[in-house]
């Protein structure tokens, strides 16, 4: 899909061994491949399927997406800071785009 | 026998009553609650009061209210350059969050030019087509809606300051009419449900006083943020009436009547509702 937007919240600085909440939200519609549209006629399915975080490259979170999950999906976790670095975000739809956002933590 | 039965019957009746009212009512936050006290003014409850505690949350945080995704578009498309004009909004106005802070909360407002009530989606194209030489946004377009959230999130917290005297009074008066006045195969009014019965139940959930400080707003039924004229349309087809076309000079006269009810309370866009 085109144009999908997301917005990432973490603490820009944390010191060292601070359990951290990461807050992200993404435009998708998620649409479930049950609902019509207001002729009658199925709205094909087209959801993310997987969403990750990797910091410094090595996986933190990932979750898979299902059909039952809203539109525009807001997911948050927690991680652990011991060193400074990138956070990276990565959806992945089922048609194959991917959608990344990313964010630097100071860790002192 | 019998007798003893049905007394014992009405009896449990009347214990499943007292039981499934307290599992179901959800009382309305009260005015006391420090949580809402700055979403009522005086008789004036926005609709966040009537909320429940965790669409309220999702709300307040500006991560998990979805209606940001939209203001980020519309914080773009100010800075994007459009039409023969070869201008932006920032090209004039410069930085949104002081010119127009407060703008938003005093439309719909009489336009200079025309002498006519226009909203801010009709100033927002008014601008594009007459200064930018640009083509209007369609009305409920994603641009439109993201621009719109824009602008009116930097009259956040914001008292509703709307002029309904002078020219502005025949439009009110107009929308006032248009409130209190049955239509639609349920032969309802707004005013039925917003003013008479706003508190009470309908169905699973509470009937607010109907304001529209938090317009555009995110609704969880849409799953999508939505203009002030789809929440007319979406209660016009409720009571089974036609819906007005996007625009038209009855929905504007009512977007000021209703806004004049809501006169102090504070711009919430982008606001979440159910």
């Amino acid at each position: 899909m085109q144009g999908v937007a997301s917005r990432l919240l973490v603490p820009s600085t944390a010191k060292k061994g601070d359990v951290i909440e990461v807050k992200t939200i993404i435009m998708h519609p998620m649409d479930s491949g049950y609902s019509k549209d207001q002729n009658g006629k199925t709205i094909p399915r087209e959801i993310i399927e997987t969403f990750s975080a990797a910091y410094n490259g090595k996986q933190v979170f990932k979750m898979q997406l299902q059909p039952s999950i809203s539109s525009n999906p807001f997911v948050s976790f927690f991680m652990k800071a011991e060193q400074s670095g990138t956070l990276e975000l990565t959806w992945v739809d089922q048609d194959g785009s991917v959608y990344k956002n990313q964010a630097q933590i100071t860790v002192t | 026998m019998i007798m003893r039965q049905r007394t014992g019957l009405i009896a449990l009746a009347a214990v499943t009553a007292i039981v499934l009212s307290w599992v179901f009512v959800r009382p309305v936050a009260s005015a006391t609650d420090p949580s809402v006290a700055k979403y009522i003014v005086g008789d004036e409850k926005s609709g966040y009061v009537y909320l429940d505690a965790q669409t309220r949350a999702m709300e307040d945080d500006d991560i998990s209210n979805p209606g940001f995704l939209w203001v980020d578009k519309g914080k773009t498309l100010w800075n994007t350059v459009d039409g023969s004009a070869g201008k932006s909004c920032a090209a004039c106005h410069g930085a949104a969050e002081s010119s127009m802070k407060g703008l938003a909360a005093t439309y719909p407002k009489i336009d200079p030019h025309s002498g006519k009530l226009i909203d801010i989606e009709q100033r927002i194209n008014q601008e594009r087509t007459q200064r930018m030489g640009a083509a209007p946004f369609k009305w409920e377009s994603q641009e439109l809606l993201a621009l719109t959230a824009y602008v009116k999130l930097q009259s956040r917290g914001l008292p509703v300051n709307v002029a309904t005297g002078g020219p502005a009074h025949q439009y009110w008066l107009a929308g006032k009419q248009y409130y209190e006045t049955r239509r639609g195969q349920l032969n309802m009014s707004c005013a039925q449900c917003h003013v008479e019965y706003a508190g009470q139940h309908l169905r699973a959930d509470t009937l607010s006083q109907g304001q529209i400080n938090g317009f555009p707003a995110y609704r969880l039924k849409w799953q999508t943020i939505g203009s002030v004229q789809r929440r007319f349309r979406s209660c016009n087809v409720k009571i089974r009436a036609q819906p007005l076309p996007y625009g038209s000079p009855e929905y504007v006269a009512l977007e000021l009547y209703i806004a004049s009810r809501g006169q102090g309370l504070p711009i919430e866009t982008p606001a979440v509702r159910k």
